[in-house]
């Protein structure tokens, strides 16, 4: 009895937690020695690249010559700039549309539906030549807002399939009641909105990470030393600097770190909105 | 005789507020999303000499012409093995973690959960760069470890030979996007009802028999899921490549993909010009890759699914 027991407890337990620490290890090894790393001295980085920083190996020699070399802060204003404007207008432009797709039911409406969500499936990064001879006629290449205009159109289609569903189980009677006191459809549409707020959160993350990240878009419209975002700037800043090891290194960490934080303070959510259909 | 109920149909003013709704979301996504693509599709049926239209020119002289053909079958067959290595490696280990994860006895899942998520989050390139320096032999914390472990003589600078450097980078990749796969499995996992998987456990079945006889038949529709996006995901790749290896993609273009290929078409490198024409009509392949995949799974996968479940 007991040693099935033991058994059990051994299929249930720790062959799980064998396996999950031992991928947590892969999952986080890389990320955290870098981030020790670039608070070592030179030496003790290639002497000992396990090792902690000690009160002999710490350094912030790195972080000093990324701080005068490198752009980073402008860079660093470029991509908030971009991601912030981005995300208030595919939200605020996605969820208006997304309102009207879920209320009313006009000619037209399941069809206008697929077309806004064709973009789910087919990458925008395939319109690049367009995007380009689009933007140069515009007049906006080198500048924040070709990036803006792209990743608002690039961001739309999800977020207005996600809202459309969520907004489409706001109980009708909510709506009706509103329409009987004379509320206008504008006052309705905002009273809608604050209750499909944690699927607002949901979206605006999924939105946000891609542009954070994003390589190619900056590398094609933007790539002026004035509109470079810090995914290009760390591109090309760790491409020159490649010998100096603790640049290299600080520089890693700076653009990893305010994402991390982030996302370490937002998982919650953010986990809870990917599970969200399955967990009630 | 059933007769279809009838909707009352009322005059209403000119619904104006409708329009504004919809308005700024069409503008947008038509003007810099779906002209651009089809000003794109376009631009693959003209000449990058003349300007003139020459019907499917481009696409033969890219199938067919010996300064093109080479790279574009040759970035053809690497996304392949890329889509492939993704798919035999990151969605099985995805699916292993989620069915751990999703564990209702298992303690700390949230904290795994968290972390095991978190190279997903970080942009590409700093992923790219950070297992540049693991793998450098220069640093040698790969190396370090092999010997750690005994078997440094296999050390090899995978990075940089020509049969290596392809399926390391996929494996890079894998390693960030494992996070994907496994959180829509888990969240499948969570979804199926407990008295399911209790009768069965009631009647004896081990936790293997139950996964694959209850728990995985459940979840084969986020299985397509997976496998679409995974698909859309590898086709469309550019970002990792691009930082460790150049737009050159080499070593001798062993890592070149679709993604490199239109961007080097499109925007030249040190001995070629750009060709916006060319890049359209590697761009047009790329989508009607994706689009025949799509479908694929639309026809072949979620039809089939829907019957089952009928």
């Amino acid at each position: 009895m007991s040693a099935k027991k033991l058994q059990r407890r051994f299929t249930e337990s720790v062959i799980p937690h064998t396996v999950l620490l031992v991928y947590l290890v892969i999952a986080m090894f890389p990320i955290l020695l870098v981030i020790l790393n670039s608070f070592k001295a030179r030496k003790a980085i290639f002497n000992n690249p396990l090792m902690i920083p000690t009160s002999e190996t710490f350094s912030l020699e790195g972080y000093a010559t990324v701080w005068e070399r490198a752009g980073f802060p402008s860079y660093f204003a470029n991509s908030l700039t971009v991601t912030v404007v981005t995300i208030l207008l595919v939200l605020i432009v996605g969820a208006m549309a997304a309102f009207a797709l879920s209320e009313y039911p006009f000619p037209g409406n399941p069809l206008l539906g697929i077309y806004l969500a064709l973009g789910i499936m087919i990458p925008i990064r395939l319109g690049t030549v367009g995007i380009l001879r689009l933007i140069s006629s515009l007049g906006l290449v080198n500048t924040l807002t070709a990036l803006i205009l792209v990743y608002t159109a690039q961001g739309l289609p999800l977020t207005i399939f996600v809202l459309q569903s969520f907004m489409q189980q706001v109980p009708r009677e909510l709506k009706e009641a509103a329409r009987v006191d004379g509320a206008s459809e504008y006052r309705i549409f905002g009273l809608v909105l604050p209750i499909v707020r944690p699927a607002i959160a949901t979206v605006a993350v999924f939105v946000m990470i891609p542009i954070w990240n994003d390589l190619w878009f900056p590398l094609i419209l933007a790539p002026g030393e004035k509109t470079k975002t810090v995914t290009l700037g760390a591109q090309q800043f760790l491409g020159q600097f490649v010998s100096d090891w603790n640049a290299v290194l600080a520089s890693l960490s700076l653009a990893m770190i305010p994402i991390l934080v982030l996302y370490l303070i937002f998982s919650r959510q953010l986990i809870r909105g990917i599970t969200a259909g399955a967990v009630k | 005789m059933q007769t279809p109920p009838t909707h009352p149909k009322k005059r209403k003013p000119f619904p104006t507020h409708i329009i504004v709704f919809l308005a700024p979301a069409v503008l947008i996504y038509t003007l810099f999303m779906i002209y651009p693509l089809i000003d794109s599709l376009r631009l693959s049926f003209i000449s990058n000499e003349t300007g003139g239209f020459v019907g499917f020119e481009n696409y033969k002289t890219l199938f067919t012409n010996d300064l093109w053909s080479v790279r574009f079958w040759g970035a053809l067959k690497n996304n392949f093995v890329f889509f492939l290595i993704h798919m035999l490696v990151q969605n099985p280990i995805g699916l292993l973690l989620a069915a751990l994860l999703s564990r209702r006895t298992l303690r700390w899942t949230n904290t795994y959960r968290t972390l095991l998520f978190m190279p997903t989050m970080l942009s590409v390139v700093i992923i790219g760069f950070i297992w540049q320096l693991i793998l450098s032999p220069l640093w040698g914390v790969a190396e370090g470890f092999m010997t750690f472990v005994g078997i440094e003589q296999y050390f090899q600078p995978w990075l940089g030979l020509e049969n290596t450097t392809l399926p390391t980078l996929a494996l890079i990749s894998v390693w960030q996007f494992i996070g994907i796969p496994m959180m829509l499995f888990y969240a499948a996992l969570l979804g199926i009802p407990d008295e399911l998987v209790e009768a069965a456990y009631v009647d004896g079945a081990t936790a293997w028999t139950v996964f694959w006889r209850i728990k995985f038949p459940l979840i084969l529709p986020t299985v397509g899921i997976v496998g679409i996006l995974t698909f859309v995901g590898n086709f469309n790749a550019f970002d990792l490549i691009y930082t460790v290896k150049g737009a050159l993609a080499g070593p001798n273009f062993s890592t070149d993909i679709m993604g490199t290929l239109f961007f080097r078409t499109f925007f030249g490198q040190q001995l070629q010009l750009g060709n916006p024409e060319m890049g359209a009509t590697v761009a047009a392949i790329m989508l009607l890759i994706i689009l025949v995949g799509v479908l694929l799974y639309m026809v072949g996968w979620q039809r089939r699914i829907q019957t089952y479940e009928a």
